[in-house]
């Protein structure tokens, strides 16, 4: 526990001062919903904070390359009102469950993937949209895709000095479905117990393709990839998926903690699936 | 380090560490002791402001994400000496009962009436969801935030008349 004053806080003039602040050893703070409560805690002691959040390099919100460009500064209240994100449903669906309003007007979307928690809300649309983490550090810039990027539970593939620059979320083509619903224990602020997000493609009533994440059953997010090959010409029928259900429920690795058991989780993964297909359309 | 914001209404500019908590500095360094702390780790919403006209928290804001910016809290929201319309409707539903979760929970109503004017039921339960009462039981509180924003659509009106007869 932090006993006497309050952390140190430099402001960089740009983002090649932040960079290499970072590389010194600094911490970046962007809303700091998750950097204050844990520093308060005693979890995580920086020597110093670096804050990012108004760079005006890190705040755009730009349509770019068949997609959307996301500064990481973009907080999930300003993506939620923008007429871009309006595109993106499942992005929505997910960003409007994170917190209560003043978390989402604080949060910001670079804070919540630098995080890497299983249980982050804007991580389930990001790996079903195939959206790439763009860096900037000290050596140049580079991208990776999501799925690269998240290593484990508060792991990510950040080297020194680097920092998340944007999002790119691609559009995805067509018209898919989307769904996304977290399971948990209190409504507001709830740290999922198990979440589920999809985009199906429907053709004839059966689908055609199928994208499915889910948080908070694994170390990362999970693409259960074998899943999505098994929903292929099915319809939207939950009784039809439940097999399939099953499967999912087998292949998810959860731990139990504080908030759930293991099998708990295992079994709302599965009917997860089965929620989806009954509240979604089936044509 | 000087930081400058307006607070309340008025450009103040005060002599602070940049990490300073924003409920710290409005409770100890400007002595407004409206704006509560009851977890301190954005949980309950009792340390709730506004910044640029959106709620946020107090308690995980640092000093210097509120330099530059617009401040409101409950302090800023009297009217002519009087209470504030959504004030008035707390105390005349009972959605004030000890008064801790008060200052909190009235912030991110001013911050949603701005917003809708004329929430459902269920729009004023979302969007208080992250604010915490041990007393009410919530339903009065419910009942102030729509009595808020029936006396809040009848102020405008009232001003829409007095601008049209002078
Ligand atoms: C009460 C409460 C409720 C919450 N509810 C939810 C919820 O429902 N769902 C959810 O997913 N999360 C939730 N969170 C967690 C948190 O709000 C989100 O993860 C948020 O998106 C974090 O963003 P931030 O800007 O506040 O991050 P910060 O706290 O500023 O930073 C978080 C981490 O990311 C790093 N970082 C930030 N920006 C960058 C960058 N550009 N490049 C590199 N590293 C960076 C920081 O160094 C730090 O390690 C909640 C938190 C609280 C306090
Ligand atoms: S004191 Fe800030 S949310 Fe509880
Ligand atoms: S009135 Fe006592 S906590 Fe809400």
């Amino acid at each position: 526990m932090r006993k006497s004053g309050p952390v140190e806080i430099v402001r960089p003039k740009d983002l090649r001062e932040a960079s290499s602040l970072v590389r010194e050893g600094g911490m970046p703070l962007a809303g700091g919903t998750d950097v204050f409560v844990r520093v308060r805690k005693g979890l995580w002691d920086p020597p110093f904070l670096v804050y990012i959040g108004e760079l005006p390099q890190l705040r755009g919100i730009e349509p770019r390359e068949g997609g959307v460009e996301v500064g990481a500064a973009v907080t999930h209240a300003e993506l939620l009102r923008s007429p871009l994100a309006a595109q993106l449903p499942v992005l929505r669906l997910a960003l409007s469950t994170i917190g209560a309003p003043a978390i989402r007007e604080m949060g910001t979307i670079g804070g919540n993937v630098a995080n890497a928690s299983p249980a982050g809300d804007s991580l389930i649309p990001l790996y079903l949209l195939e959206a790439r983490v763009n860096l900037v550090g000290p050596e140049g810039e580079r991208s990776l895709p999501m799925e690269d990027f998240i290593l484990g539970p508060g792991k990510t593939a950040l080297r020194p000095g680097e920092i998340i620059r944007s999002l790119w979320i691609p559009f995805p083509e067509g018209k898919p479905l989307p769904y996304f619903r977290k399971v948990g224990r209190r409504r507001a602020l709830v740290i999922a117990v198990a979440s589920l997000g999809a985009l199906f493609w429907l053709r004839d009533g059966v689908v055609e393709k199928a994208r499915l994440a889910l948080g908070s059953v694994a170390p990362t997010v999970l693409r259960p990839r074998e899943v999505e090959k098994a929903l292929l010409g099915k319809p939207l029928d939950p009784g039809l998926l439940r097999p399939i259900a099953d499967e999912l429920s087998r292949l998810v690795n959860p731990i139990s903690d504080i908030r759930a058991t293991a099998a708990y989780r295992r079994r709302v993964a599965g009917n997860l699936l089965l929620d989806a297909a009954a509240r979604l359309p089936r044509a | 380090m000087r930081i400058k914001f307006v607070f309340n209404g008025r450009e103040i500019e005060v002599e602070t560490h940049p990490g300073r908590r924003l409920i710290d500095l409005l409770r100890a360094d400007l002595g407004l002791t409206g704006t509560k702390e009851g977890c301190g780790e954005g949980e309950c919403g009792a340390c709730t402001v506004l910044v640029d006209g959106k709620p946020r928290l107090s308690c995980l804001t640092a000093a210097i994400q509120a330099e530059g910016r617009e401040v409101l809290t409950i302090e800023g929201l009297r009217e002519n000496g009087g209470l504030h319309p959504i004030q008035r409707a707390f105390v005349e539903t009972a959605g004030v009962q000890c008064g801790f979760c008060t200052p909190g929970f009235i912030m991110a109503t001013y911050a949603l009436l701005k917003e809708n004017p004329d929430p459902t039921p269920e729009e004023v339960r979302a969007w208080l969801s992250g604010n915490l009462c041990r007393c009410t039981g919530y339903q009065q509180i419910v009942e102030a935030v729509l009595l808020a924003a029936k006396y809040l659509r009848g102020d405008a009106l009232r001003v829409t008349r007095n601008e049209k007869t002078p």
